[in-house]
């Protein structure tokens, strides 16, 4: 069970970001999580957004280069320890984290949801799963 | 329609090379007479030196005579070079003048039909012939390209399109709606319509087009072989410039292995651009060439500011006449940076190499008394990837590769698609921003 993160190349200069959110904005995709990485130059917007194909199909007509990538969602009670939890179980299955980042979201306010980049998404998935922790889907995200 | 035959002139092309001399040193002494006779600036050069046209009594005698410079042609602009009145002119054209300096050339009827044979030697070169449709996509106008490739292409008896240049959308429906087998245009045109057929979702095998006849700049083997691919053609280059004529000067043939020189109009050497000196056989130098034949604007050693190599070999087509490679920069447009010369050709081929396309700007500046040089090149869906490491990576080898082939470190910096302004004409390469 994995999430589709869309990667857009952006330039690091002002309004690289405005331009890109305004073509979604205009498209109504909605964004879910949002997170960046740069460089001197260059960066990188990752996104979940509740409409993949219409938010891929949109950004390639405005002239963004993208990319999809197979991520790791995770729903983590929003209490102290909630992450260490999952981490340990990560940890103890030798999956490395390349990056990750979290976002609040949907009715249940006492939960968070995390996304995870790892090499192997389905390992991953069946070492928390085991463990009992909820992982989250494609669709999941779409109905929050 | 006319014979291919007629285009095609073995006993010309092949000849053998005492006859080709003969035709030179004969047509060299009466064109030395045609200037002297008719324009009195060079014949005031060539008094300053004291020369009289009795001087030169063969091609051996060539490097006494004075240069005649872009100095020259601005000095006495527009037609103090020019051995005809106006009157007994039919054609000029000129030059866009994106240097500063608007160059015009005039053409007699006689100068119009033996431009026109020269093309239709390039085109037939190619292997193209009667059957061929021809689309001119050189712009048409004062431009030498595109009525200059229409007149070769007409000569040839190719149906000739005369869909100028720009508007890719039509370019590319005349294409698929008359069934184009040779395009004439820029290489930086052909590889941009390349571009946005792929864009489009056409595949080679679509369009008809088998072969494209593409100079007026630059362009490296790198560049060629891309534009094969994503066109799937051949694509030979062809020189000229409108000093001389225009394109046919010079054209490839189907060994794609330098350019035959149309030597029974043109005297080609190669010179020092510095002392001025004329270089042994295979020397790299300035380009430098002698009109032979044309009436109205015979220009005598006029140094073309083209970088380039000779070669006399026999070629596998089996013509005789002498070759020069793709002209290795301009020693105008070179670039000293940090007193090393850069020709924007050698970080094109550094991107192709890598696999990187041709869409790049090179930007000079001077910070603080030191020369920077910072190569944008647009980033592509090939080449991103989610993993900001392996672009950096990647960054690093261009960085690389570049070192090693300019001998001084550039900056690499990846931009958006599309933010390289695409001329559909001539691709500007080099910004310059030094205060020199």
């Amino acid at each position: 069970m994995s999430i589709k993160q869309i990667s857009v190349f952006l330039e690091n200069k002002p309004g690289a970001l405005y331009g890109m959110t305004g073509v979604l904005a205009q498209n109504k995709v909605d964004m879910r999580a949002l997170s960046l990485a740069e460089t001197k130059d260059f960066g990188i917007a990752r996104m979940i957004v509740d409409n993949v194909y219409a938010a891929t199909t949109v950004l390639k007509e405005a002239g963004y280069v993208h990319s999809l990538t197979p991520v790791l969602g995770v729903a983590i009670p929003d209490t102290p320890g909630g992450l260490n939890k999952v981490l340990q179980v990560i940890t103890n299955a030798r999956i490395n984290v390349e990056y990750m980042y979290a976002f609040l979201g949907g009715k249940n306010v006492n939960q968070a949801y995390m996304i995870f980049r790892v090499e192997d998404v389905d390992a991953a998935t069946a070492a928390l799963t085991e463990r009992g922790i909820r992982t989250v889907g494609q669709d999941e995200i779409q109905q929050l | 329609m006319i014979p291919m035959d007629r285009c095609y002139q073995p006993e010309v092309e092949c000849a053998p090379r005492e006859q080709i001399r003969a035709w030179q040193d004969e047509r060299l002494v009466k064109q030395v007479q045609n200037v002297w006779d008719n324009v009195p600036h060079y014949r005031k050069k060539m008094e300053e030196k004291g020369l009289t046209p009795a001087d030169i009594r063969s091609v051996d005698d060539l490097y006494k005579l004075p240069f005649v410079t872009k100095a020259d042609l601005r000095d006495t602009y527009p037609n103090g070079m020019a051995a005809r009145p106006m009157k007994d002119c039919v054609r000029v054209h000129a030059t866009s003048g994106t240097t500063g300096k608007r160059v015009m050339g005039f053409y007699t009827q006689h100068d119009m039909d033996l431009w026109e044979d020269c093309v239709a030697r390039a085109i037939v070169a190619t292997g193209a012939d009667s059957e061929d449709i021809c689309q001119v996509g050189y712009g048409y106008g004062m431009f030498t390209g595109g009525l200059g490739l229409d007149g070769g292409s007409r000569k040839v008896g190719c149906l000739t399109v005369p869909i100028s240049s720009g508007n890719t959308d039509r370019q590319i429906t005349f294409m698929q709606d008359l069934g184009t087998t040779l395009l004439c245009c820029t290489p930086s045109y052909a590889a941009y319509l390349g571009e946005s057929m792929k864009e489009m979702g056409l595949t080679p095998d679509q369009i008809p087009l088998k072969r494209a006849i593409l100079g007026a700049e630059a362009w490296s083997e790198e560049m060629r072989r891309d534009i094969e691919k994503t066109l799937g053609i051949k694509a030979y280059d062809i020189y000229g410039l409108t000093e001389l004529s225009g394109p046919g000067v010079a054209y490839e043939c189907s060994a794609q292995d330098g350019m035959h020189i149309n030597e029974d109009h043109f005297l080609a050497e190669i010179i020092d651009p510095d002392t001025g000196e004329v270089l042994p056989e295979g020397s790299k130098g300035e380009l430098v060439f002698t009109s032979l034949t044309r009436e109205a604007f015979p220009l005598l050693r006029y140094r073309t500011r083209d970088i380039c190599q000779l070669r006399r070999e026999k070629c596998s087509c089996g013509r005789t006449f002498l070759k020069m490679c793709k002209p290795m920069g301009r020693s105008d447009d070179m670039l000293i940076i940090r007193g090393v010369n850069v020709f924007p050709s050698q970080v094109e081929t550094v991107l192709l190499n890598q696999g990187y396309p041709a869409n790049y700007q090179i930007i000079v500046d001077r910070v603080k008394n030191t020369d920077t040089l910072d190569i944008q090149v647009e980033m592509t869906p090939e080449m991103f990837t989610d993993n900001l490491g392996e672009i950096s990576r990647r960054q690093k080898e261009l960085v690389e590769g570049l070192r090693s082939m300019l001998g001084l470190s550039a900056k690499v910096t990846l931009v958006a698609p599309k933010s390289i302004v695409r001329s559909e004409g001539k691709a500007v390469r080099v910004i310059d921003k030094r205060k020199l």
